[in-house]
């Protein structure tokens, strides 16, 4: 791994573990007042503030996700690293459509 | 307790088996003085290497039990306590004959990493004053007793699962001599480091502090190298 995909995967673990955090504390809050999934859509639905918090989140995961899954797909199958950097790529690319589709339902839909 | 060792010993190349031999137990015996006993009274085929007898050289080191281990100061006893004694050559690495392994490659990748020292001063100037206590040469110190055995090399599972990993003995080296003030190639030396095979391949599982027969820690040094690297990168430095 080059220093750059280090750099990468460290500052996205950085930008990860405090919107979890949160997001852990707002399912707790969110299910103690028994909101239903509607009462929550209703208060998520045109907020930008949790449209920035989960569209972070999905774009640190996509990075993050996809430089350590290149790491273990070098270590068990020993690829080409052009063959290892398109997989890198493609897994990102998925988790951020996959998860910017969620975001966008929750957000905008 | 038998008088007499159960010894395993893999003959051959890539190619081979294990030989068992049978190997009357001494006091203070160590494993190099068991494969010498089967090269000299039971078997001469047998290659093996070794020199100084005495932990300095780093030649005979081998897998004991599985282990990678110096053989001229692994004691039996210790290392066998039941008397049985499985030995191969050092892991990672190709097999020549029998007990030695090739370590061509190995200190290739420790020239690789920038093993060798390039000064910043000629002969001429005068020496460069180097504060024992003072906190670069502490990490260096600290790192700085390696012999090149190759046991962490052998322990390293990062250097099976991807070989062109530079391993913990090249990148400690590297960073003995990045925190060396003397040392004219600070800028090189962490390019190497922070570039595919380098310091940031290493997962931190702490093979080679567990077998360095010098108790070095070769993680703690890499991962002084993976903080400079990523400062330097930050700094637009590399």
């Amino acid at each position: 791994m080059t220093v750059g995909l280090a750099l990468a995967q460290r500052l996205s673990a950085l930008v990860m573990a405090p919107l979890v955090l949160l997001h852990l504390g707002v399912m707790v809050v969110a299910v103690q007042n028994g909101l239903s999934a509607e009462e929550i859509l209703s208060r998520t639905r045109g907020s930008v503030f949790w449209g920035t918090v989960y569209g972070l989140f999905v774009i640190a995961v996509s990075v993050h996700a996809a430089i350590g899954l290149r790491a273990i797909l070098a270590e068990t199958f020993r690829l080409s690293p052009r063959a290892l950097s398109g997989l890198m790529h493609a897994i990102g690319l998925g988790l951020l459509l996959l998860g910017g589709r969620a975001v966008y339902s929750v957000v905008a839909g | 307790m038998s008088d007499r060792l159960s010894v395993s010993i893999w003959r051959g190349a890539a190619e081979g088996r294990f030989v068992d031999y049978q190997v009357p137990r001494a006091e203070s015996q160590t494993v190099l003085d068991v494969v010498t006993h089967v090269q000299r009274r039971l078997d001469p085929s047998l290659s093996y290497r070794f020199a100084c007898r005495v932990g300095m050289c780093g030649s005979c080191a081998m897998m004991v039990n599985g282990r990678p281990r110096w053989t001229c100061r692994s004691h039996v006893a210790k290392v066998a306590p039941d008397g049985r004694l499985r030995l191969a050559p050092l892991r990672n690495l190709p097999v020549v004959k029998d007990l030695v392994a090739d370590l061509d490659g190995f200190f290739e990748k420790w020239t690789e990493a920038g093993g060798r020292f390039v000064p910043s001063r000629t002969r001429d100037e005068p020496t460069a004053p180097v504060r024992p206590d003072s906190p670069a040469r502490r990490a260096v110190d600290a790192g700085i007793e390696c012999i090149n055995c190759a046991v962490c090399y052998a322990a390293c599972d990062s250097v099976t699962w991807n070989p062109g990993y530079l391993g913990p003995a090249a990148l400690n080296r590297a960073w003995t001599l990045v925190r060396d003030e003397r040392d004219g190639d600070r800028a090189g030396r962490l390019r190497r480091a922070a570039a595919a095979g380098g310091c940031h391949d290493c997962h931190s599982q702490q093979g080679c502090a567990e077998h360095c027969p010098n108790l070095l820690s070769p993680t703690a040094g890499i991962a002084g190298l993976k903080a400079l690297t990523l400062k330097a990168a930050l700094r637009g430095a590399l």
